[in-house]
């Protein structure tokens, strides 16, 4: 990764409050012209990499989350103990955990995407185990009755009906991502949480960087919410008919 | 295995519950003629249910034989046997995220079916169940109601034309009303259709109505009788059967004979008497002569034409 800077080294555009607009000058909530000066240059790549380090986070969550679930949706046995992995991993308190990781993997991207993948274990884990186990007793027997194997009761039963739970865990995993990301900066200036960061080390905080990249993070959870309310919609056609 | 319907044959059958005491199914030797409705009837504990579930070995056999066509389940692959039994439960378990369509295909799709090919088998059986064959197909089964969802179940379980089918108390979460008009459907198919049926109930005026034999099993999975209803009601074996089928059995015996099946005397002067068409079963017809104090009914065709007459004294034999 390259093209990123780090907190404390070159440092982002500091406003010159000498030099500015009134609003500038007097540090008003939210002034346009900063926004428009400074959308190409830290803004918009902070927004990407925020939206990169999302969905790396989620993919690879989930990837995780759902080998998990099928050991412990095969064998309930293990459910509980990987349930509480997860339960542990999420009350570490994100700061602390990305201290643990900076001497291991150092002040990168990599240490924070660790963080941040742990933390969606939690909910997706426990929406998928659900998911899977909600499907009711007598579909499972009619599938088996009718001499569905295990592979195609799981595929064409028990999946597709644990999906809107698996996908109410994803809302929840994308909403919860793009929110502790912006912790991140602790680490490295990276995503929305840059700014943000640069904002509150200003003598006096500087009002229109941290409302405009705080409202930039809580804009993308609600467009990635809707997003994925609609995706939930569109594949589970059933529950609409209720 | 064959398309037409087949005999199904319970040889010393046993299941035995590990860790629990006394089987639930104990010796059960029963013959089921192809193309017969078999009611396994009983209170709860008689294992009509696990008897049952031998069949599709959903449970496995502790020790003796079950053969269907003279072939030993065990020696079928479990997933094909199953695939060429219907097989319909009381809380139906259609799949919820299936249109109506996709239910009913399922086992023919398993099967590998061509497409049209289950396209058509599909209207075919939505409309032989009393469903709209165009607009019902669409449907997913939370937009039906329970009577219509058992339909659909009965449609899936015909889907690929088994030749035996497994029936686990069907109508048994169905209002009454629905309940009978299932019922009179399930026999009017059956006339039809020729499937040997194993069907299970607690309710022994389902058992004679659509039965063609009963096997009534008591505690512990023993059979106490097995005969036809006729023979059930009129000659039980012991207390117990007698007991089950209860204090009413001669009025259930005459709920199995109609009108039509008595000698009936010439209709001269009969134009006073209540009439009632040929199909009346004998029960119903006898509540009419005690309810409007009479001796005798006039019996009719379907067209109302005076067929003769039956007396009170005839009906009660």
């Amino acid at each position: 990764m390259t093209g990123f800077r780090v907190a404390d080294g070159g440092g982002p555009v500091i406003p010159n409050f000498g030099h500015g607009t009134a609003c500038l000058r007097n540090n008003g909530w939210f002034c346009p012209e900063w926004v428009r000066d400074h959308w190409g240059d830290i803004l918009q790549p902070a927004l990407v990499q925020h939206i990169e380090l999302t969905l790396i986070a989620v993919s690879v969550g989930f990837a995780i989350s759902f080998l998990l679930a099928l050991v412990g949706f095969r064998w309930r046995l293990l459910d509980p103990p990987l349930g509480a992995f997860t339960d542990v991993l999420y009350t570490i308190p994100s700061i602390a955990l990305f201290q643990l990781l900076v001497p291991l993997t150092g002040l990168t991207v990599t240490t924070i995407e660790i963080a941040l993948v742990s933390y969606t274990f939690f909910v997706l884990y426990r929406n998928m185990v659900a998911g899977l186990r909600g499907v009711p007793a007598e579909v499972l027997e009619s599938a088996r009755g009718m001499g569905l194997t295990r592979l195609q009761t799981f595929f064409r039963v028990e999946l597709p009906l644990a999906a809107p739970a698996i996908l109410a865990g994803v809302r929840v995993a994308v909403v919860a991502t793009i929110s502790v990301a912006t912790v991140a900066a602790f680490v490295i200036y990276y995503g929305l949480g840059g700014p943000i960061f640069d904002a509150l080390q200003q003598p006096d905080i500087f009002r229109t960087e941290l409302v405009a990249a705080g409202g930039l993070a809580i804009l993308l959870a609600l467009t990635a919410d809707g997003l994925l309310a609609l995706l939930q919609r569109a594949v589970t056609p059933w529950n609409r008919v209720r | 295995m064959p398309t037409e319907a087949a005999e199904l044959v319970f040889d010393e059958a046993t299941k035995v519950y590990e860790g629990r005491e006394g089987a639930a199914v104990d010796h059960l030797s029963l013959t089921v003629p192809a193309g017969e409705i078999c009611v396994l009837v009983g209170p709860s504990g008689g294992g009509k249910t696990t008897a049952l579930k031998l069949v599709n070995r959903l449970i496995p056999l502790t020790s003796g034989y079950i053969r269907i066509d003279g072939t030993q389940i065990g020696d079928y692959d479990v997933t094909e046997l199953r695939r060429s039994i219907g097989y319909v439960i009381q809380q139906v378990g259609l799949f919820p995220h299936m249109t109506i369509e996709g239910n009913i295909g399922t086992v023919p799709k398993l099967l590998g079916w061509p497409r049209q090919r289950v396209r058509e088998r599909v209207g075919e059986l939505l409309e032989l169940v009393g469903l709209d064959p165009v607009n019902d197909r669409k449907r997913y089964p939370a937009e039906l109601s329970g009577g219509q969802r058992q339909r659909v179940g009965l449609a899936r379980a015909l889907a690929a034309n088994p030749p035996l089918m497994l029936m686990d108390e069907p109508f048994g979460a169905i209002d009454p009303i629905v309940r009978a008009r299932l019922q009179d459907e399930f026999l009017r198919l059956q006339r039809e259709l020729r499937k040997t049926v194993l069907f299970v109930t607690h309710d022994i005026d389902e058992a004679i109505k659509v039965g063609d034999r009963i096997a009534i099993l008591r505690q512990g999975g023993r059979l106490a009788q097995y005969d036809t209803p006729e023979q059930i009601l009129e000659h039980p074996v012991d207390d117990f059967v007698a007991d089950f089928v209860g204090r009413d059995r001669a009025l259930k015996a005459l709920a199995l004979k109609t009108l039509g099946d008595l000698e009936l005397a010439p209709a001269a002067s009969a134009d006073s008497l209540p009439r009632l068409p040929a199909d009346t079963s004998l029960r119903d017809a006898l509540s009419v002569l005690i309810d409007e104090h009479r001796d005798a009914v006039l019996v009719t065709d379907a067209a109302g034409s005076p067929l003769g007459v039956a007396t009170r004294k005839q009906m009660i034999g």
